[in-house]
């Protein structure tokens, strides 16, 4: 299962990246999100992976296995940001993209224009 | 317990909603509710840096939790001083951004603006490394609605880029704390720093590079190069109260960044040995460089402040990346002095624009209330650039003072004076062209005369300039009291037992549990 949880990360960060170095609006978005899902399974697993446990600690028992349930709550919060924050993004870029009829994440040509124009 | 330190992020978390639920139709009464929440938090903020002013460090426990269970929220002599710093910052742009109407200018600036007052004063008081991500975002989220204030076509762009190297930087946090979780078992920074002095020398790996995805994740927040391409044109099209208080949030970064690698990861830990020395200075200096090339090379004037903007963090990150309590001492009161020269450039920025064309450094008609505006530029250059009087030239000074001692001594003085001069030629270039030059050039007969800027926008520029000459003038007992704050940094052990000692709900176990 270790195996199938980090080349899981692995290939969801790659791909992500990937995406991120598309340099649209859109690719980059499903990028980010790519890259959140990866990272909530890396937070997931940093309080290793342990299965058919409960994340509790009983009293009185020794040695007894139980699942680490702090990571659980930090996924819980940083799904949450990260969905909101999905959504922000998207309205601006949507935004961005309805006024300026161009999808790029640069500087805006029309300010590279200006300046040669004002340059000659 | 005292409820004091929560109260800088509970004031404007409940402001917030007030007035978009109350007061939403009414931006007379928001501008009432804003100023009275930011006064209320000045007060607030200077009660708290009184108490920590002797060296007490304060600690809240949310619901009462101990340590490292619970959040706590702690508040020394540094978190003190950067939340008083916010909220006069705070104060002075509102002031601004009333005076201009930007707050008319779209919806919901006020609630906005306190949500992110919010999201700050949280990150500068919190003890716990997620509770810290957590403002982060909140800051965050606040900033993008703040960066689209208004919309218009390439403010949304900007807006677009500036949201999503942010979400990268967030991921990258998230990537950072999984690790440091894994290698240790703890986010609380005071817990922390009493469990990596445990790892075995041997097996570093894990720890070393959750130190630098930390790292990392901070210098974004500071726009370090290579980290700072979000900045020049997200700070430069946002609107400019907006900017104003943006300069406090790259100072975010150079806070996390002293608190946590002279807490958690302190120069002298083993496990971590050679991460300032090697990598931090070195970059610090090329941002140095990078920010004073930007400003002789740019056209614009909104450009040309972000990358003093720039320069300016460089300045304060070689001074941090000295890591001795002198050279601390020294990246204090820079930190206070470039924020409050950042932020008046800012304001002043906007005077100049709104009685132009546009910002690129080509002489035209003169501005309305030229005198005032050129005298105010004037003064906030000579800060920024470091010249005598005022406070950019003492901080200068303490930063070559601190740097004499180490090994780095000839690169920093090369540095710092070299850009320093390319600073002077950059600023005095553009207020030249702008402001002397504009005198030979006619007004054509069928413009009208444009309107000088509002009596109360250039109160608050003079406010931030008179702070910049109180930070001048009381530069001996500020500097000995940033002495004082840098010495507690490098001797955290009171803050260590105060947040892990203080016993809470879960230290008294009941009879019978073990």
């Amino acid at each position: 299962m270790e195996l199938l949880v980090a080349s899981a990360i692995g290939v969801l960060t790659a791909a992500g990246l990937y995406l991120v170095f598309r340099m649209r609006t859109f690719p980059v978005i499903l990028g980010i999100s790519l890259l959140t899902y990866a990272v909530n399974i890396f937070l997931f697993a940093s309080g290793r992976l342990t299965i058919g446990a409960p994340p509790i600690l009983q009293k009185g028992v020794e040695g007894i296995t139980y699942t680490d349930p702090l990571p659980q709550a930090l996924v819980l919060t940083a799904i949450v940001i990260s969905f909101g924050m999905t959504a922000v993004v998207v309205m601006i870029a949507l935004g961005a993209y309805l006024g300026g009829d161009d999808d790029t994440v640069n500087d805006a040509p029309k300010d590279d224009a200006a300046r040669q124009e004002d340059a000659t | 317990m005292m409820h004091w330190i929560i109260l800088p992020v509970i004031l404007p978390a409940l402001v917030a909603p007030f007035i978009v639920l109350a007061a939403r139709y009414h931006v007379g009464i928001q501008r009432v509710f804003s100023v009275a929440g930011v006064l209320a938090l000045i007060a607030i903020a200077a009660g708290l840096a009184w108490q920590a002013s002797d060296g007490t460090i304060t600690l809240y426990q949310l619901g009462d939790w101990a340590a490292p269970f619970g959040i706590v929220l702690v508040a020394d002599r540094l978190s003190t001083m950067m939340v008083l710093l916010t909220a006069l910052l705070a104060l002075m742009v509102l002031l601004y951004a009333i005076g201009s109407d930007w707050d008319t200018r779209g919806r919901h600036f006020h609630a906005l603006f306190q949500f992110q007052l919010m999201g700050i004063m949280g990150a500068f008081l919190t003890g716990d490394l997620f509770n810290l991500f957590v403002f982060f975002e909140v800051l965050l989220i606040a900033s993008y609605g703040l960066m689209i204030h208004s919309g218009g076509n390439t403010r949304l762009r900007a807006g677009v880029q500036y949201v999503l190297f942010n979400l990268i930087g967030s991921t990258l946090f998230l990537f950072a704390l999984g690790s440091i979780y894994a290698e240790t078992g703890t986010l609380n920074m005071a817990d922390l720093a009493q469990r990596v002095t445990a790892i075995d020398p041997a097996e570093t790996v894990g720890i070393r590079v959750a130190a630098v995805l930390l790292l990392l994740v901070f210098a974004i927040k500071a726009a370090l190069v290579p980290l700072h391409f979000w900045l020049p044109s997200s700070y430069a099209e946002a609107p400019a109260p907006v900017a104003a208080l943006f300069a406090i949030m790259t100072k975010v970064g150079a806070y996390a960044i002293i608190r946590v690698y002279t807490m958690v990861f302190p120069p002298d830990l083993e496990v971590t040995a050679g991460l300032q020395s090697t990598w931090l200075l070195p970059v610090a200096l090329i941002s140095l460089a990078l920010g004073a090339v930007g400003v002789l090379a740019v056209r614009k004037l909104d450009r040309l402040v972000t990358f003093s903007v720039i320069g300016s963090m460089g300045m304060v990150m070689v001074t941090i990346s000295l890591f001795t309590p002198e050279s601390t001492a020294a990246a204090l009161y820079y930190i206070v002095h470039s924020t409050l020269a950042a932020a008046s450039l800012f304001l002043i920025v906007d005077m100049v624009k709104s009685g132009r064309a546009d910002l690129y450094l080509t002489p035209m008609p003169a501005i309305g209330g030229a005198v005032v505006v050129s005298a105010l530029f004037f003064v906030s250059a000579i800060a920024m650039t470091g010249l005598p009087p005022l406070s950019g030239f003492l901080g200068k000074l303490l930063v070559l003072e601190a740097s004499f001692p180490t090994n780095a001594m000839a690169w920093v003085f090369a540095v710092v004076l070299i850009s320093s001069l390319v600073n002077v030629v950059g600023f005095s270039r553009a207020g030249s062209i702008l402001f002397w030059k504009a005198k030979a050039v006619e007004r054509p007969a069928e413009e009208e005369t444009p309107t000088p800027p509002a009596t109360l926008s250039c109160v608050a520029v003079g406010g931030l300039i008179s702070l910049l000459v109180v930070h001048t003038v009381f530069a001996g007992p500020i500097h000995s009291y940033m002495t004082a704050t840098s010495q507690q940094l490098y001797a955290p052990e009171p803050y260590i037992s105060t947040v892990i000692e203080t016993p809470g709900k879960l230290s008294k176990p009941k009879e019978g549990d073990h």
